[in-house]
C-alpha cells in the first residue's frame, strides 16, 4: 500500500470516501509525520494533533452514518498562523501576539472545517507575513526540506507562507493555507516545488485573517498539484458579508471545469519581465513553459506591461503604509504582549510593548509606512504610488484585451540559503519583482513547479489571469503541469 | 448684521465663530459593527470584536447610520455626495482600540448646505443664513476611567465605534447669540429628522467652538480673519455662548497687550467660566489620513436617496411658515410651537382633535388651540415642574376642554379652573364641569337680576360711564361675573350690560 502521507487532497478524500483508509488513519499518519519533522523543519508554531483527530473522527462517523461528505472530508491540513482559530493560539509569528487565543474562527478556516478538513497545526510564517524567507518569524526560521546536492546548508522555504510550503513539500501536510500580499503564496510554492494559487482579490474573505496590507492581502491554497489547489480554493472562497471588500459572486466549479486544452487561447509573454542579467536557468524554464503551452495548443503573443518596473517601489510604499496603520492595534492595551515598565505612563507602555513585541522587519515597515503617510510626504509617496498602481492595473487590462493569460517566472531565482539575503532588506525585496505586479492589480495568479535548476532546486512558473478568471489560470497551470512532469521531491534528511 | 462688539482699549472688535458639532446618530447599532449603542449601560457590555479591534476584524458600514446622515444633509438643503469614502485618522490613545478613527476627510457624504436662524422671534428681519461646509460620519472613541484604581486607568469601549455626524459650519457667526441660535436650530432640525436625539447632557451632541477676533472695519468684507482657537467638547448652548464671549475677550486682551493669539486647542471650564489651553499647533498630531483599505467607497443610488427624501418629516421652517400662512398663527406662536418637534407634534394632535370636535376646519380653531397651549397649558405644567412629554393632560383631553369653551358650556376663566383640576385628578373636562357644577348659565333672567343689583349698587360709576368713561364697562362685566361665580355666559353678560347701560 502507498504511504498515506504521499497522497494529496483528492487522493485522500477519495480514499476516505471509498473506505480504502479511514480519516483517522490519515490524521494519525500526518500527525506522526509532523511530530517527526518538527524539530528539523520548524514548520509549525503550534501543532494540534487532537484537532486533526477530532475532525477525522467526525468524518469517519459521518461516513459510517451514510451522511454526505464535504469536498475536503478527511483531509488534514496546515493552517498558516495568520488565520484566527478559535481557542488555538494565533500569533502571526510575532511575540506581540504570543499566547493570544481568539474567541473567533476566521471565515476561510471555518469554511475548510465545514468542508471536512482537519487542522494539523498553525504554520510558521514571516512575522505579520512580512518577508520572503521566513527569517522574520519570532518563533525561529522554517527550514526548507530541500537542500542543494551534497550541501547541508539550510535553505529558505520562501515567504511569507514558508511553513506552508515546507510542510507540503516535506509531505507532512497534504495541503496548507497561505496568504499572499506581494507573492507570499507563489514564491514559497516555487521555492519548494509545489503548487500555489492566489485568487482574485476579494475571492476569499479576509475576516479573521491578521491584516498586513488590507488592499493586497488575499488567502489562497498551497498543495501538491493544480487539481488539489482547485479543490481547496473552492472550499475557501465565497462572498462574506463581514468583509466589505469581499466579492459578491458565486464560486465557480473550478475543479469540475479543469481543462488543459489550450487551443484557441492566447498566452501573453511580457517583454518587461525579461530582465537584464536574468538567471539563465530561470530564463530557460520560462522558455520551457512557453513551449509547453504552445504544445497545449495556445498561441503565444509578446505583450508589453510598460509600468512593470515601478511595481516594486509602488508595492513597498502602499503595503507598509497600510501595515503601519493596521498594526497600530497591537498596543498592549487589550490583548497580547504588554510591557509596562515601573512607573510607566501610556506612551511608555506603547513604546516598550511595541519595541519588545515587533521584530526588526516589522518595525522597518511600520517606519516606512508612517513616513510615507506623513504630512508633507503623503502626496509625493502614497498618492503617487496609488496613481502608479492604477497604471499597473491598466497595463494588465490592456494586455488582457489581446490575451487570455500571461506566463512569467514566479521568482528571479531558486531558493537561497538562510542568511544569504537577510542582511540587505533591498535585496530581499527584489525577490518579489515578478509576483508583486499581479498583487497590485488584484489579479489571480498561480505558481506551478517547472523543473530543477543547476543546483537541483525547484523553479516555478507563474500564470497570471484576468480578474475573476481563476479557471483560466488553473487550466493553463494544468497544461504546464502535465508537460513539466515535475516529480522531484526533497530527499528526506529530517 | 450683528452689532455685537467687544470694546477694547484700542477700539472695537468683531468676533468670528464657526462650530463643529458632533452629533451621535440615532441607531440601534454602531457605525461599523453590530454592537448596541444604549446610553448608560455597564462598561464594556456593548462591545463587539470589531469595536475591540481584535486581530483580523473588519468594519462593515451600517446603512442605517448612512441613511440618517443623508437625511440630515437633505434637511439642511445640502449637496448629497453619491460617492464618498472613508479615511483613517491615525493616532494612539487607549480609548481608540484600532489605533485609528474611521472618518471622512477627503470625500464627505454631505457637502455644502445652510440653515436659517432668527435671533428675535418677533422680528422677521433678524433672519440670518449660516453656511454649513460639510457633514461627515465617523466613529466615536471609548472612554477612559481614571477613578477605578490608584495607579491604573480603565477603558470602557461601549462608545467605541458609535456613529457620529460631524457637522461643520462656515465661520459665519458674529456673536454669542448667533452661535447659540445656530446650535439650537441645528438641534431642532436633528430632532425633527430623528437622526440625533440632541441630548447634550448625555453627550449625544457636543460642539467644538472656533473663535477668532478682528478689528471692526469699513472695508468691504472687513479685515482678514484673525488666528482662531478651537475649544473642544462644549456640551450646552449656554456654554457655547459663554465660550465665545470669554474667548473673544481673552483674544482681544492678548492682542491689545501686544501679544499674538496662538492657534491651539482649548478646554472650557464651566466652574470658572474660562477656557484653558490644551495643546498648541506645535504638538498637534500628524494624523496620517489615508483612505481606509478595508472599506470600498460608499456609493449611493437614486432609489436610496429617494427613500431618504420621502422619509423626511415637515421641517421646522416649513412648519412654521405653514402655521403662519395656513393656520393664521402669529409669528411668535408659530415660532414657539415649532421650536421643538415634540411641541409641534402635541399641538398638531390637539388641533386635529379640536377641529374634529368642533366640526370645523383646523384653520378656524388653530388660534384658540395655540393660545390655550401656550398661555394656559405651558404655564400650568410649568408650575407642576412638568413638560408636554409627561403631561397628565393629553391632546384629546385638551380638545375636550376647548370644546366646552367653544360651545359655551363654560367660560374661559372657568376653563382655567377646570384645567387645574384635570392636571390634579387626570379626569376629563366634562366630568369635572358636571361634578363641580361649573356649567355656565345663559339664563338671561338670573343674569339680568345680577346686573340690576350691581348697577344699583354702583350708581356713581354708571354716571361716570355714561359721561364717557367707557373703560368702566370691564368693571361691570367683572362684577357681574363675580356675582354669577364665573358661570355666566360672557357673551350674554356683554349683551345685557350694553342694553342696560345704553
Amino acid at each position: 500500500m502507498t504511504n498515506i502521507t504521499d497522497l494529496g487532497i483528492a487522493a485522500i478524500r477519495d480514499g476516505v470516501a471509498k473506505g480504502t483508509f479511514s480519516a483517522t488513519e490519515v490524521a494519525t499518519a500526518f500527525n506522526a509525520a509532523v511530530e517527526a519533522a518538527q524539530p528539523a523543519l520548524n514548520a509549525f508554531i503550534v501543532t494540534t494533533p487532537e484537532k486533526a483527530l477530532e475532525a477525522a473522527a467526525k468524518v469517519d462517523a459521518d461516513r459510517a452514518a451514510g451522511k454526505p461528505l464535504g469536498t475536503m472530508a478527511g483531509v488534514p491540513i496546515g493552517m498558516k498562523d495568520l488565520f484566527a482559530t478559535k481557542g488555538t493560539q494565533t500569533t502571526a509569528a510575532s511575540k506581540i501576539l504570543e499566547g493570544f487565543k481568539p474567541q473567533y474562527e476566521s471565515t476561510v478556516s471555518q469554511k475548510l472545517w465545514d468542508a471536512g478538513a482537519g487542522m494539523l497545526g498553525k504554520l510558521n510564517l514571516d512575522q505579520f507575513a512580512m518577508g520572503s524567507s521566513n527569517e522574520t518569524s519570532a518563533f525561529g526560521n522554517v527550514i526548507s526540506p530541500w537542500r542543494r546536492p551534497g550541501d547541508t546548508a539550510p535553505l529558505a522555504p520562501g515567504g511569507s507562507s514558508g511553513g506552508s510550503s515546507a510542510a507540503v513539500a516535506a509531505r507532512i501536510a497534504p495541503a496548507a493555507t497561505g496568504t499572499d500580499t506581494g507573492g507570499s503564496i507563489r514564491q514559497p510554492a516555487a521555492f519548494t516545488g509545489i503548487s500555489g494559487i492566489k485568487p482574485t482579490y476579494g475571492r476569499c474573505s479576509r475576516w479573521g485573517v491578521v491584516a498586513f496590507a488590507s488592499s493586497l492581502d488575499q488567502a489562497g491554497a498551497m498543495a501538491h498539484d493544480v487539481t488539489d489547489c482547485a479543490i481547496m480554493l473552492e472550499a475557501m472562497a465565497g462572498f462574506d458579508p463581514k468583509d466589505s471588500t469581499s466579492l459578491n459572486l458565486p464560486v465557480p466549479e473550478w475543479t469540475a471545469s479543469l481543462n488543459a486544452d489550450m487551443r484557441g487561447k492566447k498566452v501573453g509573454i511580457p517583454r518587461e519581465y525579461r530582465l537584464e542579467g536574468m538567471d539563465p536557468d530561470v530564463a530557460k524554464s520560462w522558455d520551457d513553459g512557453i513551449a509547453w503551452l504552445k504544445d497545449a495548443g495556445a498561441e503565444i503573443v509578446e505583450i508589453s506591461l510598460p509600468h512593470t518596473k515601478y511595481a516594486l517601489p509602488t508595492y513597498y510604499i502602499i503595503a507598509p503604509a497600510e501595515a503601519s496603520s493596521n498594526l497600530a492595534r497591537y498596543d498592549g492595551v487589550r490583548y497580547g504582549l504588554r510591557d509596562l515598565p515601573d512607573g510607566a505612563g501610556l506612551q511608555d507602555m506603547y513604546a516598550a510593548t511595541r519595541a519588545a513585541g515587533f521584530g526588526p522587519e516589522v518595525k522597518r515597515r511600520i517606519m516606512i509606512g508612517t513616513y510615507v503617510l506623513s504630512a508633507g510626504f503623503y502626496d509625493a509617496y502614497y498618492t503617487q504610488a496609488q496613481k502608479v498602481r492604477t497604471l499597473i492595473a491598466r497595463d494588465f487590462t490592456n494586455a488582457f484585451m489581446d490575451v487570455d493569460v500571461i506566463l512569467v517566472p514566479t521568482a528571479p531565482s531558486s531558493a537561497f540559503a538562510l542568511g544569504e539575503k537577510s542582511a540587505d532588506p533591498l535585496e530581499m525585496y527584489l525577490n518579489d519583482v515578478f509576483s508583486v505586479p499581479a498583487s497590485l492589480a488584484g489579479l489571480p495568479a498561480m505558481s506551478v513547479p517547472a523543473g530543477l535548476d543547476r543546483n537541483g532546486l525547484p523553479l516555478g512558473l507563474q500564470v497570471i489571469g484576468k480578474a475573476f478568471d481563476e479557471q483560466g489560470v488553473l487550466n493553463a497551470s494544468l497544461a504546464l503541469e502535465q508537460r513539466a512532469q515535475f516529480s522531484a521531491r526533497p530527499e528526506k534528511w529530517w | 448684521m450683528s452689532e455685537y462688539r467687544i470694546q477694547g482699549a484700542t477700539g472695537e472688535w468683531e468676533v468670528v465663530i464657526g462650530l463643529e458639532v458632533h452629533a451621535q446618530v440615532t441607531s440601534n447599532a454602531k457605525l461599523f459593527s453590530g454592537a448596541a449603542t444604549a446610553f448608560g449601560a455597564e462598561p464594556n457590555t456593548q462591545v463587539s470584536l470589531v469595536d475591540a479591534a481584535m486581530p483580523g476584524m473588519l468594519p462593515v458600514p451600517n446603512m442605517e447610520c448612512i441613511r440618517q446622515a443623508v437625511r440630515t444633509g437633505m434637511a439642511i438643503n445640502a449637496q448629497i455626495n453619491k460617492w464618498s469614502r472613508f479615511d483613517r485618522k491615525n493616532y494612539f490613545y487607549a480609548d481608540l482600540p484600532q489605533g485609528y478613527q474611521i472618518s471622512q476627510l477627503y470625500h464627505p457624504i454631505v457637502g455644502e448646505g445652510s440653515i436659517e436662524i432668527q435671533l428675535d422671534d418677533k422680528n422677521p428681519e433678524s433672519l440670518k443664513t449660516i453656511g454649513i461646509e460639510r457633514i461627515h460620519v465617523e466613529q466615536d472613541a471609548g472612554k477612559l476611567m481614571h477613578d477605578q484604581h490608584p495607579t491604573m486607568s480603565y477603558v470602557d469601549l461601549n462608545r467605541s465605534g458609535v456613529a457620529l455626524m460631524e457637522i461643520v459650519s462656515r465661520p459665519d457667526m458674529r456673536s454669542p447669540a448667533e452661535a447659540g441660535a445656530y446650535l439650537s436650530k441645528l438641534r431642532t432640525i436633528l430632532r425633527y429628522v430623528g437622526s440625533c436625539d440632541g441630548n447634550m447632557d448625555q453627550g449625544s451632541m457636543r460642539a467644538d467652538v472656533n473663535v477668532s477676533v478682528r478689528r471692526v472695519s469699513d472695508k468691504p468684507g472687513g479685515e482678514p480673519f484673525g488666528t482662531r482657537t478651537e475649544t473642544k467638547n462644549v456640551n450646552s448652548v449656554r456654554f457655547v455662548m459663554a465660550v465665545v464671549e470669554q474667548e473673544a475677550r481673552r483674544q482681544v486682551a492678548v492682542i491689545e497687550d501686544g501679544g499674538t493669539v496662538v492657534q491651539e486647542t482649548r478646554l472650557y471650564d464651566p466652574e470658572r467660566n474660562e477656557t484653558r489651553s490644551m495643546r498648541s499647533k506645535e504638538d498637534a498630531h500628524d494624523y496620517r489620513y489615508f483612505p481606509d483599505p478595508d472599506l470600498l467607497p460608499l456609493e449611493l443610488d437614486d432609489a436610496f436617496l429617494e427613500e431618504c427624501r420621502a422619509s423626511l418629516p415637515e421641517l421646522p421652517d416649513a412648519k412654521r411658515h405653514r402655521y403662519e400662512t395656513a393656520l393664521g398663527l402669529s409669528a411668535y406662536n408659530a415660532g414657539v410651537l415649532t421650536a421643538d418637534v415634540e411641541t409641534a407634534r402635541w399641538f398638531e394632535a390637539l388641533l386635529a382633535e379640536t377641529a374634529a370636535k368642533a366640526k370645523k376646519p383646523e384653520a378656524e380653531v388653530a388660534k384658540q388651540a395655540a393660545n390655550w397651549l401656550i398661555s394656559e397649558l405651558f404655564g400650568a405644567l410649568n408650575k407642576l415642574g412638568k413638560g408636554l412629554d409627561n403631561s397628565p393632560v393629553t391632546p384629546a383631553a385638551g380638545a375636550e376642554l376647548l370644546a366646552l369653551v367653544t360651545d359655551g358650556t363654560i367660560s374661559g376663566s372657568i376653563a382655567k379652573q377646570v384645567l387645574e383640576k384635570m392636571l390634579e385628578s387626570g379626569d376629563g373636562a366634562a366630568a369635572i364641569v358636571e361634578r363641580e357644577g361649573l356649567k355656565q348659565t345663559s339664563d338671561t333672567g338670573a343674569i339680568e337680576a345680577a346686573i340690576d343689583g350691581i348697577l344699583a349698587a354702583n350708581a356713581d360709576k354708571v354716571e361716570q360711564y355714561k359721561a364717557g368713561k367707557e373703560a368702566l364697562f370691564g368693571f361691570f362685566v367683572g362684577q357681574t361675573m363675580k356675582a354669577m361665580q364665573g358661570k355666566a355666559n360672557p357673551g350674554v353678560v356683554n349683551e345685557l350690560l350694553k342694553k342696560k347701560l345704553a
